[in-house]
């Protein structure tokens, strides 16, 4: 989270430039260059990085994106692409010499098919508008992330977004059918299909979670499942967040795969029940929320049977909502845990590790000693079902001293996880965040396969530059920092 | 033992890479009739095979490529789970290495997921023999791009893969198969009508005039879809359900070929002549056909689909669905960045690579 705090001088020539060819086809209000209009775009959801790019780019269809694909190509002009700018790993960071590509006024949804279940979309569609036009037909789009009233659809697809219900209905990769994307030559390619499989590659997968680094995405076919006829939560709170974590392991053994199964500690509990009243027992080390649906008789049976699991698994307290109105509030509770955590602190520092779930107890003792050693509350809110672990460091970002101590001890939280046989995100992706971390989890020969596949779809390197995979002699310079971090402090490596 | 294996494996890479000379992946070879014919020096990976780890706790199982299918079915029945997808034999001798490379699913695609979808993590040699690993063995990643899903399907061209790590799902404690009288076109519709509504199937077949529907999960679940569908139930169902994987049913005999086309659910009857089997919830049409490779590409093209000639007999027809030229220039350099000599499976895909 070194934020550049020298910004980049405009080159005022080039900007002049590329604003005279985007003006050649589009309307002069879509094409942004003044200061106090591309401010705005400074930064995603990661706000301890900023950036003011030389443009921003608005494109109304899927035709302008390509024309401006093509004028940053002729000019050798980097572009950034952005959604909806909730992001948490910097990947939508402009360039102060590049176009930040707008796509938020894209958010037509094309069209929904109740008799195959597919919605066709534009990227700039906000996650949670399918699921509600979809409704009327008795359908919903599964992955659900926390932020989906807010997040685009193309940002999902960029990120391979997660959601607290896809240890059962899967991850976005698992519920996309088609792609449109423009490369960065302005052409447009489809991917996947209107099938279940598509001829060739598999480049439907390659594309999805690729960070913008591959192409634009300018149109999404989605999958639609029907609404389960009945969905019921669970809520057990533990004395100890380890007999959770093995309350979990309890869950699977027992053959169930819950359509949810999410835990917070007692910090993040603190932290969400006076802000949502979720009814969260604020005593407890750790909570549990697991849920089951399908039809009326599935979910009876599960839910019975996961409850007996609590019981035996230690739960001092284990409920059941009684109707749908409690069952969203014991929700609220989970999805609003970022902003409530926000609340305690100034700033607070997401990460997004993934780690084998029977090394819970042992990892959350590893961050407990770590808020010492860096002298930080950390919050812990954990897709439990998957091992997909957020904590949530608080810190103020106005004193530089606690920003960079949030920085190392996310690092050192990364690092336990790559350890423990886990990754450094599991859904909010590199970005620029993690690129330093990149060089733990890959040896140069994996990154140089990125590298190259990336030259395949992107030759010039135009698009996203510098994120998501580092280079191998940025791995070299952080390979001898990370040798010298036990006996000299990091020093501030500038990002950019 | 393994490691020596990896390294003679690296080393033949690197010296036919070296000589320019191609080499064909040899698995269990249930798969060898799938996609176009390779000439080159065989490299046999059946030898590096076991189950490396499996935590049914952590709904994980990793094993090397040569690891016969049954084997790995057989460790995760023994502790109630099963591969979601279902995948194919097609005959005894079934690898994961081929499984994967294939990236055939069986019945339960339609409602599981495909094989990709269950690929957690791969590690393989690329052209060039390098050892490498992606994904891991976490059920959510996304570190870097996602190779492991890449390779999945690939047919050995981007890389022999050695080691993988699969999603396991937990056996349905209750399954249960009817089945009623119904034209395709009739089947198809109630198939799409079906997957429309909250209903524990877990696989549809239409063939000859018979619809079969698959349901799973809670006893009491199927019980009460089965009062909802209705129809008569079927006696001897995982043999039937079997057949219609492995292609071991009587549709699939004969010597007209056989076509694979995948397209939309709801695609409406295809123009073509010859007789099909209908799967996947309309998603997929097997046909036993002589009609022309173009009329049937035309016939899947038209539903945005494609089609496949799965078992050919004597003919230079490319198995695949040829690609837009632009997908075939990107096919093309995806596969200069993981062979850039071109000696893995070459042309076995497309002709061209
Ligand atoms: C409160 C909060 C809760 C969150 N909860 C979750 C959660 O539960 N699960 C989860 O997975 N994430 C979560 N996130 C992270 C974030 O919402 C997701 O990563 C989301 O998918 C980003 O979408 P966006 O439209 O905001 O993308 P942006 O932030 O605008 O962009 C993200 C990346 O995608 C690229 N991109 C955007 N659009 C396109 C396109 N059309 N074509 C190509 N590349 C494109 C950008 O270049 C960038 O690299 C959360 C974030 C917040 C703030």
């Amino acid at each position: 989270m070194n934020a550049p705090v020298h910004a980049i001088p405009v080159d005022y020539e080039r900007q002049r430039a590329v604003c005279a060819a985007l003006r050649a086809f589009m309307p002069e209000h879509s094409v942004l260059f003044e200061r106090e209009d591309v401010t705005p775009y400074e930064c995603d959801g990661l706000t301890a990085y900023r950036q003011v790019p030389m443009v921003v780019a608005l494109p109304d269809n899927e035709e302008q994106v390509c024309a401006i694909l093509e004028v940053c190509h002729a000019l050798q002009v980097p572009v950034v692409a952005r959604g909806a700018g909730t992001g948490l790993s910097g990947g939508a960071l402009p360039m102060g010499n590049g176009v930040l590509l707008s796509l938020s006024k894209l958010m037509k949804i094309i069209a929904i098919d109740k008799e195959s279940r597919t919605a066709r979309v534009q990227p700039g569609v906000r996650n949670l508008a399918i699921s509600e036009a979809a409704a009327p037909f008795g359908l919903y789009y599964a992955p659900d992330p926390s932020s989906q009233i807010a997040c685009s659809i193309g940002g999902n697809v960029a990120e391979n977004s997660g959601g607290v219900h896809c240890l059962k209905y899967g991850l976005t990769v698992h519920n996309i059918l088609k792609l449109r994307v423009a490369t960065i030559e302005g052409d447009i390619i489809e991917l996947g299909g209107g099938g279940l499989d598509a001829a060739g590659y598999d480049l439907l997968a390659l594309m999805t979670g690729s960070e913008g680094l591959l192409g634009v995405v300018t149109e999404i076919t989605v999958k639609l499942l029907p609404r389960p006829e009945s969905a019921q939560v669970v809520l057990a709170a533990f004395d100890d967040v380890g007999a959770a974590g093995q309350a979990v392991a309890n869950v699977i053994a027992a053959g169930i795969i819950p359509a949810g199964m999410e835990m917070m500690d007692q910090a993040a509990t603190l932290a969400v029940e006076p802000f949502v009243n979720a009814g969260y027992p604020t005593d407890a080390a750790g909570i549990l929320l697991v849920e089951s649906d399908g039809t009326h008789e599935e979910v009876a049976d599960e839910i019975r049977r996961i409850e007996d699991i609590m019981t035996q698994s230690g739960a001092h307290i284990v409920r059941s909502s009684q109707d749908e109105s409690e069952r969203l509030k014991l929700w609220a509770g989970r999805k609003a845990a970022f902003p409530a955590v926000g609340r305690l602190s100034p700033d607070y520092y997401c990460m997004d590790g993934t780690i084998p779930r029977k090394r819970l107890a042992e990892v959350l003792r590893g961050i407990a000693a770590m808020e010492k050693k860096y002298d930080l509350r950390c919050a812990n809110v954990f897709h439990a079902g998957d091992g997909n672990l957020h904590p949530l460091i608080l810190y103020d970002a106005n004193d530089a001293d606690q920003l960079k101590r949030a920085e190392d001890f996310g690092a050192e939280i990364l690092k336990l996880c790559v350890d423990v046989g886990g990754t450094i995100t599991g859904e909010h992706g590199v970005g620029v965040e993690k690129i330093d971390s990149m060089c733990m989890q890959f040896k140069s020969a994996e990154l140089e396969i990125f590298h190259a596949l990336k030259h395949a779809f992107d030759e010039p390197g135009l698009l996203n530059p510098g994120k998501a995979v580092p280079t191998l002699h940025r791995c070299a310079e952080f390979g001898r920092m990370h040798v010298h971090a036990g006996t000299e402090k990091f020093p501030d490596i500038p990002r950019f | 033992m393994a490691d020596a294996l990896v390294q003679q494996f690296a080393d033949t890479i690197r010296a036919a890479a070296d000589a320019k000379r191609p080499l064909r992946i040899c698995g269990g070879g249930s798969k060898s009739f799938y996609g176009n014919p390779v000439t080159g020096e065989d490299l046999q990976v059946t030898a590096y095979r076991g189950i490396v780890s499996y935590e049914p706790t952590e709904l994980v199982i990793t094993a090397r490529a040569g690891t016969p299918l049954a084997e790995i079915e057989t460790a995760m029945r023994e502790r109630g789970q099963m591969l979601g997808f279902e995948p194919p034999h097609f005959g005894g001798g079934a690898t994961l290495g081929g499984c994967i490379a294939a990236g055939l699913s069986g019945p339960r695609r339609a409602s599981a997921g495909s094989v990709r979808d269950f690929v957690l993590g791969v590690r393989l040699l690329d052209g060039r023999g390098t050892d490498l690993a992606f994904g891991g063995q976490v059920m959510k990643n996304v570190a870097g791009y996602d190779v492991s899903r890449l390779i999945t399907g690939s047919l050995g061209t981007l890389g022999v893969i050695l080691e993988v790590s699969l999603k396991a799902l937990p056996l349905p404690p209750a399954e249960l198969t009817l089945c009623r009288e119904q034209s395709r076109s009739d089947a198809i519709a109630t198939m799409n009508a079906w997957a429309g509504q909250p209903l524990p199937i877990t696989g549809t077949c239409h063939v000859q005039k018979r619809l079969y529907v698959r349901l799973a999960g809670a006893a009491s679940a199927v019980k009460a879809a089965a009062n909802k569908i209705g129809g008569e139930e079927v006696g001897n169902a995982a043999e039937f359900w079997r057949n219609v994987r492995d292609q071991q049913d009587v549709f699939f005999s004969g010597v007209r070929p056989t076509w694979r086309i995948s397209l939309q659910s709801t695609a409406a009857e295809l123009d073509l002549s010859g007789p099909q089997l209908v799967e996947w919830g309309g998603a997929l049409r097997w046909l036993k056909s002589d009609d022309d490779a173009m009329s049937v590409r035309e016939a899947a093209r038209k539903a945005d689909g494609h089609a496949t000639l799965f078992r050919r007999g004597a003919t230079d027809i490319n198995a695949f669905h040829p690609l837009p030229e632009a997908m075939m220039r990107l096919h093309r350099r995806v596969k200069q960045a993981m062979d850039p000599v071109g000696i893995l499976n070459p042309g076995r895909m497309y002709s061209e690579w």
